[in-house]
């Protein structure tokens, strides 16, 4: 049970490490609404309420200077400039970790938590400065009201209280009127505790206003008709009552009216007990009189509980103006701020639900074959029967992707701090600015993006952006740039990183090619080709090891990451303005539009994203080039052809086969065209792909697998590799190249 | 190892005989799935020559080893007649043609006999054991060591 809660303030946790991410980096950006602040401090505080509730003290230690920090920002004691912003930004690097590190264990930098603690310290005023730590019990976490457990907040109030009350001698008389909303109560949030810390204040009188309590006939139970009309003499400041609602901002109707008194003689324990008693009593009477439903055991949780039929006509209206006045947000802007209503799911199920609609597809094709071999006459009403299945199919198969797809955006976060620590290894300036966070991916790629981008970024850091002062000397800002964006674009994913450094460095990059055997000395590379060099296996370009991006493993690792997804990344780079790194990923890794063909005997399918047109050809649209070279001639324009049962080694290469009658023009990422030869073009469908992972290694031309109508299965080609692997490819100069090294 | 160790321990344990081009092998009864007739299989393009290609069980894509090419005889032509034994290693279903299947034979573990050296590095590997039955000599497979399964990328 303990651990379940436990999980589930770990998943906390990372929505309010993201959405305290989020904040910090709208500070940077310069917004100044105090909502983000709050919003962050809420973050801050509420991972420190739950840290607490489990004993984790490193980290509630952490929490209490980082969150002592930001409510002097919040309460404008703190001006929030660059220095300040990048160490919240360190400390909420390092919260993550700790955070991190309460879950899975292990070490932290002990020393970075030491000079960040210290660093906060600076900013904190020492008087305020004592941490205090209470468990709070678990009744509240379950019902997800970890954030709104106010309890340490009050400890820390209280020893605040001790010394303001020597300082201000005048009591202050606050009349609040307190009605909390359903939603208060929905959210987990017990009134009875708000007033008990009140009562922690000073000495308090409540009544309890139940004129708006209906008759049993129109009550709604889920609503709260009743509210309480406190009077607290107290010598704390305005801001310490608010505080004690601060939980529950949006959740309730709060009005607060001051007056100044003065001192009552008797402020002491006895009277905090009188009034707790006096409280103990309106809570005792309450349900008696109004819900004889009720049973009397739990009497503080159900009290509230009570319904109203016309939203409170009269509290509102009076409600609203003061609330304005104290700068208090309206419930709707918080709310629109708040996250969708979501539901956890295991990934397991969502995945099982993923296989079982494949099934669901080929069972379709299946089905579909077998009627179009069924000798039973006219079937069109059992096709039109069957075209709405597969509509149907198409639609579960897609409401199932969305469950797995995700913004990119935690993932984008996460490659912000790989920047800033990147940028403080090398002692250079850089910023990463996001585009498209919203772009949603299916989850596994987001999970295995993690490591190529990372390593992306790092290398534009360690040797794309340029030291300051060789920025400066450029003619540039000594802050570089670096540019973050994901996008949908018909059918895939693009994700871009974008640098304003120098570009890759040419010259240098062939001359390491060549010492290192990659390509013959006299290779005849293209500029694009040259950047692309980046990513053969064995090259590296730094000039001596760094412990960021040098580690021996070079782009290669990359490209076989994005690879292994079904993707492909390339660079692209201007001297003197920087590079791209573009990764282009399949939406979905379930299911894809194929063509389905014949190629030496096999069936096989061909993305059709990558098809351009297909064409039946005929000798005279052929043309040899040299010994082994054919081009296909189309409207005007030579493309060279590919023989793809040739270049899958499915026959003899020298048989003398005839020309395969069918072409399927296809582009390539670079731009490059060729045509695809296969014996015959059958079928366009939908087909669900099977990886081939842990069946066979890789296999060059193939991507994935499927499996076909008639139980069969089908591979699917990868027209990029295929034409890599081809003679065609003699056109290519990549080809050339490593057909040169190779002789 | 373990597969070994297990040996040793069982009481009697039941294997399952099939032959591969002629020569009489066994696996034990509980490292095999199931056993299915032959079907044409998908040939993957760029597979050694003992790898046949993969075929479909129940939705799921499975590698097809031809034995025979793999114990280093001849290439099976495959047939109607051939079986498919399916069994898992390393949690990962895996087909393996064989000729055909001849009986369930009972052993007790004492009876299995230590492979005698010979030279044929494959053969040791592969064989972990032979049983005298029936007059005949059937060779105990060591699964882990015939068939490893390609390690995935990430």
């Amino acid at each position: 049970m303990a651990g379940s809660i436990q999980d589930t303030f770990f998943e906390e946790c990372e929505e309010l490490l993201e959405a305290m991410d989020e904040g910090l980096t709208a500070i940077e950006g310069g917004d100044q609404d105090p909502e983000i602040v709050n919003a962050v401090f809420r973050a801050v505080h509420s991972i420190k309420g739950g840290a607490g509730a489990f004993g984790m003290e490193e980290l509630v230690a952490f929490a209490h200077k980082f969150e002592t920090v930001f409510d002097d920002v919040r309460s404008n004691k703190l001006q929030l400039d660059p220095k300040l912003i990048q160490l919240l930004f360190r400390a909420s690097d390092h919260l993550a970790d700790l955070v991190t590190r309460a879950r899975d264990g292990g070490q932290t930098d002990a020393e970075h938590h030491d000079v960040l603690i210290k660093a906060l310290e600076e900013y904190i005023d020492e008087e305020e400065e004592e941490i205090v730590f209470e468990p709070m019990g678990f009744g509240g976490l379950d019902m997800g009201g970890l954030p709104d457990l106010p309890l340490p907040d009050l400890d820390a109030m209280a020893g605040g209280m001790i010394d303001t009350a020597s300082t201000t001698p005048m009591e202050t008389l606050y009349k609040v009127r307190f009605h909390p909303l359903k939603e208060m109560f929905a959210t987990g949030n017990e009134p009875f505790f708000l007033l008990q810390a009140l009562s922690d204040l000073g000495t308090m009188d409540v009544t309890l206003d139940d004129s708006e309590l209906p008759g049993f006939d129109v009550m709604d139970l889920d609503e709260n008709y009743l509210a309480w009309n406190i009077e607290l003499r107290s010598k704390e400041p305005r801001s310490a009552v608010e505080a004690v609602f601060e939980f529950v901002e949006g959740l309730c109707e709060l009005t607060i009216d001051t007056e100044e008194v003065e001192a009552s003689e008797v402020p002491g324990d006895a009277d905090g007990d009188a009034a707790l008693s006096a409280l103990n009593d309106a809570f005792g009477t309450a349900p008696a009189e109004d819900e004889p439903v009720a049973a009397p055991a739990p009497l503080a949780e159900v009290a509230p509980e009570e319904p109203k039929p016309a939203p409170v006509a009269e509290p509102k209206p009076a409600a609203a103006p003061v609330k304005a006045e104290e700068n208090t947000p309206p419930p709707a802007k918080s709310e629109s701020r708040g996250p969708k209503p979501t539901l956890r799911v295991e990934l397991e199920r969502v995945d099982r639900l993923i296989n079982a609609v494949g099934e669901l597809i080929i069972n379709h094709s299946m089905l579909a074959q077998q009627i179009a071999n069924l000798d039973a006459g006219d079937v069109r009403d059992v096709e039109i029967e069957l075209e709405g299945f597969k509509n149907l199919a198409r639609d579960i198969q897609e409401g199932v992707m969305a469950i797995r797809a995700q913004p990119v955006k935690p993932l984008f976060q996460r490659m912000a701090r790989i920047v800033r620590e990147a940028s403080s290894a090398t002692g250079k300036n850089c910023k990463l600015v996001t585009e498209g966070e919203a772009t949603e991916v299916d989850k596994t790629v987001i999970e295995r993006l993690s490591d190529p981008l990372t390593h992306i970024l790092r290398n534009a850091v360690d040797h794309g952006v340029e030291k300051p002062e060789d920025r400066e000397a450029a003619g540039k800002s000594k802050m570089g740039e670096i540019r973050l964006s994901a996008s949908h674009r018909s059918g895939s994913v693009y994700i871009e990183v974008r640098d304003d450094g120098a570009g890759v460095n040419r010259p240098r990059v062939k001359q390491i090619a060549i010492d290192k055997g990659l390509i013959p000395e006299n290779a005849e590379l293209t500029d694009n080709e040259i950047d692309n060099l980046l990513f053969l296996p064995g090259f590296s370009t730094a000039k001596e090891i760094s412990n960021l991006s040098g580690r021996g493993v070079g782009m290669d690792v990359v490209k076989n990451a994005v690879t292994s997804l079904g993707g492909r990344v390339n660079v692209t780079s201007t001297p003197g303005k920087g590079s791209v790194f573009s990764i282009i990923l399949p939406l979905t890794l379930a299911v894809m539009d194929g063509m389905v063909v014949s190629v030496g005997g096999q069936t096989m399918v061909v993305p059709i994203t990558s098809i351009v047109e297909t064409m039946r050809g005929n000798d005279e649209m052929l043309s040899n080039l040299g010994a082994d070279g054919t081009l296909l001639s189309i409207r005007g324009s030579f493309v060279p052809v590919c023989d793809v049962a040739n270049a899958l080694g499915l026959k003899d290469p020298f048989s003398d086969h005839q020309q395969p009658g069918v072409f399927l023009l296809v582009e390539t990422e670079t731009g490059q065209r060729c045509a695809l030869a296969v014996d015959d073009i059958h079928d366009q469908r939908q087909v669900v792909i099977k990886s081939l992972d842990g069946v066979c290694g890789n296999i060059d031309g193939v991507s994935a697998a499927t499996i076909l109508g008639d139980g069969k299965i089908a591979m699917i080609l990868d027209p990029e590799s295929i034409i890599a692997a081809s003679p065609a490819a003699a056109f290519d100069p990549d080809r050339r190249m490593s057909n040169a090294s190779a002789s | 190892m373990q597969a070994q160790a297990e040996l040793r321990h069982a009481e009697h344990s039941e294997f399952v005989s099939f032959t591969v081009t002629g020569q009489a092998f066994c696996l034990q009864i509980k490292q095999i799935r199931e056993i299915r007739r032959w079907s044409p299989v998908t040939v993957l393009p760029h597979a050694p020559h003992d790898v046949l290609g993969v075929m479909n069980l129940r939705g799921a894509v499975i590698p097809i080893y031809d034995l025979s090419a793999r114990f280093g005889l001849e290439t099976t032509e495959a047939s109607e007649r051939n079986v498919v034994i399916v069994v898992a290693v390393q949690d990962k279903p895996v087909g393996l043609l064989a000729e055909s299947v001849s009986e369930i034979i009972s052993i007790n573990p004492d009876d299995i006999q230590e492979t005698p050296a010979v030279d044929s590095r494959n053969t040791m590997e592969f064989i972990q054991g032979i049983i005298s039955h029936d007059g005949g000599m059937v060779r105990i497979i060591n699964l882990e060591a015939v068939i490893s399964v390609p390690e995935q990328v990430f």
